[in-house]
């Protein structure tokens, strides 16, 4: 009999990984509690949820699986079967320690002030896993009440969103908040190897940085038109199509990639080239969104990193970043390099869960009162992603200080069902689409 | 990997029956016999897509490994005397160019692009759930076509080979555990089918120390005495059993075993064969028994997580059957041939 090895663990490491899914069904017999002192002798951190979609329950079951007395209290989400069909997977996948899940019917909120209530709830942790456009907001009102705080990628949809952030990153530091940012490369073993070594000189100087996020797109729109009761449903239902609520796939997806680049040069791009379209993807129920972006970043050393994201069936795919160096070249996702000189390298260490080890490593700082904010970053990789959206739209190159300078808004002025959002269809269900050389976008 | 609601869904039951109903008709081998059966490449109608098919002959065959070979492990025996029923295998592993047909709808797709009107045969076909699109790029940049497709869990698997029966009118499946082995032995009674010694490996499989990291495009080594590629190696392929370790003792002193499977009534842990890329030597044994975990899907951040991939299996793929005797609608039944598609969960 062959147990099969797989990305995350490896026979040839005689190294064991520890998975979220055996110790939500108690597979594990128990965890090494840190059991530090935590809020008053109390060694329990309580939990709550704002956005109970997938990934939201993914987020909210890793962070339940991490050390130590750990319990959901709160949910929220717009829509109420959301939020049941996620306390309901979240007890199916804790069946062997119940007390994890420990949510009230008076702690499950609905609707778009939901939010508030979890964090009025008394709970020590904020999950923030709502359509990106809502992040900035949630942020600033988890900070502003003194609560902890894991929230998704991208960070915000638009210049003024990201602000917002970076106002609140700063808050939460004065008032020693952890922040953990679902940029999950960041805790991912072959990747910070990969980029130390690199830091360190291993191609000598980056002269130059490539990543791709191509793919065949994501999820289809989940409701139709006929049945939608308003144009605010219809469009937070089907949120990826909707620039407000996802900032478009170079921000929703390709961050990640732009991320490790900024990772890698230490900095963040000064400007942005771009070109992209809406060639393939063009039905009316695909919304506002492009279906490719080319965008060359320039850093104000004059290093370029170029970068691509497509989302059209049956195309070349890869999802991948690289660095070029005035002594070799590195495949960063490959967690691999090779030097002029012939030397060749390969990761070939462990390969623990990095959606996993983010909650670990929060929680931890949590526990022990360390300093630890990924809130700064985050947000400037959610504004190099939207400066490449800007300058695509545009057909124009656009620099950081200019967008940072502007106020575009791309918000709804009130949240409602009965609310108008700032893109509605024509009288044939078509959505205006950002034309380059047309389009003004500061 | 989000879930997509598509109405119609819900009536997979009804669709089903009526297609296992209309296909039981419409598939079965008319006039072939064990006899005529021949080579043939399939098309895949409105795509450029075809894939090559190996008839395999019926027979008796021994399950399992003798005690006495290198690196056997327990689950290997005691080893079983089984009859076998003629049927065609894929001389290669289904490559992505045949598997994003499906999971991509890029026949319909070109249909629409083309103005072509869809048939029975695609309109049946069509009526086949599909996948959700993956999140993130499933080949993990190690080559699109002519490598094999990866990363699906059995399900996907299965309701692949149904669409496929539909687009072809030709009855497809995944093999059973005892058809594997049998196939990929052809009548050797070796370690592997080419002999005992696992230096002459090379020649034949793609396996951790000659892969270079990576799977391989399909075809590229020597072929086992029956014709088919890769049977070693490359990348590990489903069957339809739940691994049970003492399987063959339960079914030993049974006589001779028609149509052995064991039916699974769990998700894990299910049965892929022959080894992969990322496997030593014993591991691409022809008796040897891998099965899957919940770690296959470790790296996959949704709750629930997907029905139609395994984010971690990127050695693991599959190949096709058909059988030349199209099993009843009562038979599909009885040995769950057929995908069932729980209704709007963890797509």
């Amino acid at each position: 009999m062959t147990q099969s090895n797989d990305q995350s663990t490896s026979r040839r490491d005689f190294l064991k990984v520890s998975t979220a899914t055996a110790v939500g069904t108690g597979v594990l017999s128990s965890l090494g509690s840190t059991a530090h002192i935590y809020a008053g002798g109390d060694d329990k951190v309580k939990v709550g949820l704002v956005g109970c979609g997938g990934r939201g329950t993914g987020a909210a079951s890793q962070a339940l699986s991490t050390d130590g007395n750990v319990k959901l209290e709160a949910m929220a989400d717009a829509f109420d079967d959301r939020l049941d069909r996620s306390l309901k997977n979240l007890q199916k996948q804790f069946s062997g320690r119940p007390e994890r899940i420990d949510v009230a019917e008076e702690k499950k909120f609905v609707g778009f002030d939901a939010y508030q209530k979890v964090l009025d709830s008394g709970v020590d942790v904020v999950i923030l896993a709502t359509p990106p456009g809502f992040r900035p907001i949630h942020f600033e009102a988890a900070v502003n009440k003194g609560v902890h705080v894991f929230m998704e990628k991208p960070v915000a949809t638009d210049v003024t969103g990201v602000k917002k952030v970076l106002a609140a990153a700063k808050k939460a530091k004065d008032k020693k908040l952890a922040v953990g940012v679902g940029l999950q490369r960041h805790h991912q073993a072959p990747y910070i190897e990969t980029i130390n070594r690199l830091k360190d000189g291993a191609i000598g100087d980056i002269t130059s940085m490539r990543c791709y996020w191509n793919g065949g797109g994501v999820w289809e729109p989940r409701l139709d038109r006929k049945d939608a009761k308003s144009e605010m449903e219809y469009q937070m239902r089907n949120w990826y199509y909707y620039n407000w609520l996802c900032g478009d796939h170079i921000n929703e997806q390709h961050i990640h990639n732009i991320d490790v680049c900024n990772w890698l040069k230490e900095d963040f791009p000064v400007k942005a080239y771009g070109m992209g379209g809406r060639q393939v993807r063009t039905d009316k129920k695909y919304g506002e969104i492009y279906d490719h972006f080319a965008v060359e970043f320039e850093y104000a050393d004059g290093t370029r990193m170029y970068s691509q994201c497509r989302h059209i069936r049956n195309c070349w795919n890869s999802v991948t970043e690289h660095a070029q160096g005035s002594k070799g070249s590195c495949d960063i996702s490959g967690a691999k390099y090779q030097t002029n000189a012939g030397y060749k390298w390969k990761y070939r260490g462990k390969k623990p869960n990095p959606y996993q080890v983010e909650h670990d490593d929060l929680f931890a700082a949590i526990r022990k009162g360390t300093p630890y904010n990924e809130a700064e970053y985050g947000a400037k990789s959610t504004m190099t992603a939207i400066l490449g959206r800007l300058a695509t739209y545009s057909g124009k190159p656009v620099t950081w200080d200019q967008a940072m300078a502007s106020n575009v808004d791309l918000m709804p002025k009130d949240f409602s069902w009965e609310a108008t959002p700032i893109t509605v269809p024509d009288d044939n269900g078509f959505y205006p689409i950002p034309t380059p050389g047309v389009t003004k976008v500061l | 990997m989000l879930s997509v609601r598509r109405p119609g869904h819900l009536m997979q039951g009804k669709v089903a029956f009526l297609a296992a109903f209309l296909v039981s008709v419409s598939l079965a081998n008319a006039g072939e016999t064990e006899k005529t059966m021949k080579p043939y490449t399939e098309k895949i109608a409105n795509t450029d897509v075809t894939f090559d098919m190996v008839p395999i002959p019926g027979g008796e065959f021994v399950l399992g490994s003798p005690a006495g070979e290198k690196k056997r492990e327990d689950d290997e025996g005691p080893q079983i005397k089984v009859k076998i029923e003629p049927f065609w295998m894929g001389k290669h592993e289904v490559t992505w160019n045949e598997y994003d047909v499906w999971s991509f709808n890029l026949d319909i797709q070109r249909r629409k692009l083309t103005r072509v009107k869809a048939d029975a045969k695609e309109k049946a076909a069509d009526a086949v759930t599909r996948p959700t699109k993956p999140y993130t790029d499933m080949t993990f940049d190690m080559g699109h076509d002519g490598y094999p497709a990866i990363c699906m869990t059995q399900l996907a698997a299965k309701t692949y080979c149904k669409w496929l029966s539909e687009k072809t009118g030709h009855y497809y499946r995944l093999p059973t555990e005892a058809e594997w082995e049998y196939a990929c032995r052809a009548g050797t009674t070796t370690a592997y089918s080419f002999g005992d010694d696992p230096s002459k490996l090379d020649d034949y499989a793609w396996h951790y120390a000659n892969c270079n990291d990576t799977y391989q495009k399909v075809g590229k080594k020597k072929p086992n005495p029956w014709g088919l590629y890769d049977m070693h190696g490359n990348v590990s392929e489903w069957v339809l059993d739940q691994y049970i370790p003492d399987a063959y003792k339960k079914w030993s002193g049974k006589g001779t075993l028609k149509f052995p499977v064991n039916v699974p009534t769990k998700l894990y842990p299910r049965i892929v064969r022959g080894g992969s890329w990322d496997d030593e030597p014993e591991e691409l044994r022809s008796a040897n028994r891998i099965y899957s975990s919940s770690d296959w899907k470790i790296q996959d951040p949704q709750l629930p997580q997907s029905i139609w991939y395994h984010t971690d299996a990127i050695m693991v793929g599959f190949r096709v059957v058909r059988p030349l005797k199209v099993p009843t609608a009562e038979e599909r039944k009885k040995y769950n041939l057929d995908p069932i598609i729980p209704a709007d969960e963890g797509r």
